[in-house]
């Protein structure tokens, strides 16, 4: 459970008038508490970082990819929501497989405990030391091995950021098959550790399908060559799956194989308000009916979201407020078809009223700044005091029930309850403001949340994975047999427990 | 209430990276997204706005182009024009239009419609010429009121102000009028579905230039669109005295 408070944001600089030009207003957060004093946990049983460990490491990458200066530290140290804080003292950068080999060989006969990190944007803690775990980071295994053109299958080391694969490929008339929020910033082999789902997953699966083969690094330095590009291949038991979504705790990914898509060459977006959330699944399913072939996403955003995006971020609605908002995507290779396809949805569903209103574009820049107002609300919370985040999947009847739940049980204690996400996924993203954190108030919330989904019969993971933060709670999801037969492989690959330790299995 | 006459340009979306062909002829056009210049689409929801307030009774909506430039009149109907009309310019004539050739269309237009206003966008972000406004009113020898940011309609009388290099400067005109849009006048609105199902149904005519009285022929040759230099990487130099080198050594200093 958590523990201590910690300090509340530092207001630095008022929105002043200088010269004319406005000036920001502009937050700064004091660093949270080590994640070590704010939780009740012990440290494993393994070394501390010595002398003659940093001589080892020096001589194997060389000083300019070794980080053990504290000021340099805290960016791998502290995780993207700010929340949590590692001790570690040095950050490892290898650039090849071969050195993450004799890295992890290293600290396996050593017993030195290793906290694998990627463009650390996860948000249950998975990607940050709980103590002094030595990071090792993917930055500089960034560089794309190959791209078959003809089948789509591009093949890249595990530092590759999302974002630039998916220009890559753009350049090739190819889509990459995952896109999310984090972009930006994250790295493929961090995606596949987590099992991202992300905004394209209604369209194109998961990455269980999508990823071809694997290079992984076992904790005592085994090199795996999963690394298969063919689309069909049952030769023995499918290994790769154990390290997609097993988020850093049984291997070390250093190259994925991906099967990529061809670009869309028509896109549109509609982005419609909604009187409540019933008319919301109606249209959802009417969408399914009526253009499933071309239907990429299916997103829904609620009020008090919306109005998060007003307040602390200067983003709206295009279209005017309205209860519920849904955003919808459709690709295709015919832009007439699709367009015929989706103005006799809309038009269904107006006559219908089962949208109240909606605008729909096939133009680049209005269907990016569409998308900026939903793919930025996760932007929006560190400007909102302390935001519990949650991350949850249902059947879809009741995807908003727990939102609505939580409000009433909330009350006044916190001034925004929102929900927003991948409806067609049955994901749904739940967050709670409050104006500071307090210990009461993370008693109040959890594991009243975590019970309230099982009774939903929802997941209290949709696609965040468990990490750090809700590892705890694996027993409300899986059976005891499951949990003991993960505890088995774990075991089996990981003896020493040197790979991501206190995450995922508790 | 005055009739307006707004011109609309179908052109490469801002949000599209642009290509040069290889013939270094041109951009990359073909199967690239277009959309409205955004100027155009502000000087749309100016004319709307006058409309809802009842200062302008119709809205025309016209374009010079190719068959496709009839999307982004449909767009401006959807957006609350009440008729458009589309004047063809195709092929090797399309390529060499400039606005010495459609400000003078646009003359013609605004005569033949008798209209009160003409509202355009201060340029066109694919040639940034900034032109079309200004010839415009000259042809048709109205003031103008170009890159406004704010228009307030008198009953015979506009009050605009215009961003300038100095900072903003208000002056009053005599309608008719031409006026460019700048882009704080003011941001535009999506059209929303009812809109564009309206806009389906509204009428756009068809014209060429010739029905117009408009010679259309080149006035000018594009002898070859390039890239800009690519930038080249810096330098990581040792100390002052090294620097002081390259300055020199660069005719710099």
């Amino acid at each position: 459970m958590i523990k201590n408070v910690w300090k509340l944001p530092l207001r630095i600089s008022n929105s002043t008038k200088n010269n004319g030009f406005p000036v920001t207003k502009y937050w700064i957060h004091s660093q949270p508490n080590f994640t070590k004093n704010n939780f009740n946990i012990k440290r494993g049983n393994f070394s501390h970082v010595e002398e003659e460990h940093l001589y080892f490491f020096r001589k194997l990458l060389g000083e300019s990819r070794i980080i053990t200066d504290l000021s340099d530290l805290e960016k791998y140290n502290v995780d993207w929501n700010k929340h949590l804080r590692g001790a570690s003292t040095i950050v490892l950068k290898p650039k090849t497989t071969e050195e993450v080999s004799k890295i992890l060989s290293y600290c396996n006969n050593n017993r030195l405990a290793v906290c694998p990190q990627g463009g650390n944007t996860g948000v249950v803690g998975g990607a940050t030391p709980v103590f002094d775990e030595i990071i090792v980071s993917t930055e500089l295994m960034n560089k794309v091995i190959n791209l078959d053109e003809k089948s789509g299958v591009l093949t890249c080391e595990a530092g590759c950021i999302l974002q630039n694969m998916d220009e890559f490929l753009q350049q090739k008339n190819l889509i990459f098959p995952l896109d999310l929020g984090a972009k930006g910033s994250c790295h493929i082999g961090g995606n596949v550790s987590t099992n991202a789902g992300g905004l394209r997953l209604l369209k194109y699966g998961n990455l269980h399908g999508n990823v071809l083969g694997l290079e992984v690094v076992q904790a005592n330095g085994t090199v795996l060559d999963l690394l298969s590009t063919l689309k069909k291949d049952n030769t023995g038991y499918h290994l790769k799956h154990l390290f997609i979504g097993s988020e850093g705790t049984l291997g070390l990914v250093t190259k994925v194989a991906i099967q990529c898509r061809l670009r869309p060459k028509s896109t549109h977006v509609a982005f419609l308000g909604l009187q409540n959330f019933n008319q919301v699944l109606k249209t959802f399913y009417k969408a399914k009916q009526d253009m499933d072939e071309i239907l990429t996403a299916f997103e829904v955003i609620d009020t008090p979201s919306m109005e998060l995006a007003n307040e602390k971020l200067g983003l709206g609605s295009p279209i005017g407020d309205y209860p519920f908002y849904v955003l919808i995507e459709t690709t295709g290779s015919n832009e007439k078809h699709d367009e015929e396809k989706l103005d006799g949805f809309l038009q269904t569903c107006l006559n219908k009223n089962f949208i109240l209103n909606g605008t729909v574009t096939g133009e680049v820049s209005k269907y990016k700044a569409i998308w900026d107002v939903r793919e930025k609300l996760p932007q929006g919370y560190i400007k909102d005091g302390f935001v519990f985040m949650y991350d949850m999947s249902f059947p879809l009847e009741n995807y908003y029930k727990l939102v609505e739940d939580l409000r009433e049980h909330m009350g006044s204690l916190s001034h925004r309850v929102f929900g927003f996400g991948h409806l067609g996924d049955g994901n749904i993203h739940i967050q709670i403001s409050v104006k500071e954190f307090n210990q009461d108030v993370a008693n109040h919330i959890e594991p009243y949340i975590f019970e309230l989904t099982k009774k939903y019969n929802g997941s209290i993971s949709a696609e965040h994975g468990m990490g750090f933060l809700k590892a705890k709670y694996l027993n409300l999801m899986k059976s005891q047999e499951s949990i003991n037969l993960m505890k088995n492989i774990k075991q089996m690959l990981d003896p020493n427990g040197i790979l991501n330790p206190y995450k995922v299995l508790f | 209430m005055a009739r307006v006459l707004v011109g609309v340009k179908r052109v490469i979306d801002y949000a599209v990276k642009i290509r040069v062909k290889p013939d270094k002829s041109g951009v990359v056009t073909d199967g690239v997204k277009h959309s409205m210049n955004p100027f155009d689409e502000i000087a749309i929801e100016e004319a709307v706005r006058l409309k809802e307030k009842k200062l302008a009774s119709e809205i025309i909506a016209v374009s010079c182009g190719p068959t496709q430039s009839q999307e982004v009149i449909r767009t401006a109907l959807a957006m609350g024009a009440d008729k458009g009309i589309h004047v063809e310019v195709s092929g090797k004539d399309y390529e060499t239009l400039q606005p010495i050739h459609v400000s003078k269309i646009l003359a013609k237009i605004a005569q033949n419609e008798k209209v009160d206003m003409v509202i355009v966008g201060k340029q066109a972000i694919d040639d940034d010429s900034n032109q079309t406004a200004q010839m415009t009113a000259a042809v048709l020898d109205w003031p103008q009121a170009t890159f406004a940011s704010k228009v307030e309609k008198g009953d015979k009388e506009i009050t605009v102000t215009r961003e300038v290099d100095g900072g903003l400067e208000t002056i009053k005109c005599k309608l008719p009028v031409v006026i460019s849009a700048d882009l704080r006048l003011n941001e535009p609105r999506y059209a929303t579905l009812p809109n564009i199902m309206k806009a389906k149904k509204k009428p756009i005519a068809k014209v060429t230039p010739k029905d117009l009285g408009v010679d259309v022929s080149p006035r000018i040759t594009v002898v070859s669109v390039e890239d800009p230099p690519v930038r080249e990487p810096g330098v990581i130099l040792p100390d002052v005295d090294a620097l002081v080198a390259k300055l020199k050594e660069g005719g710099h200093v």
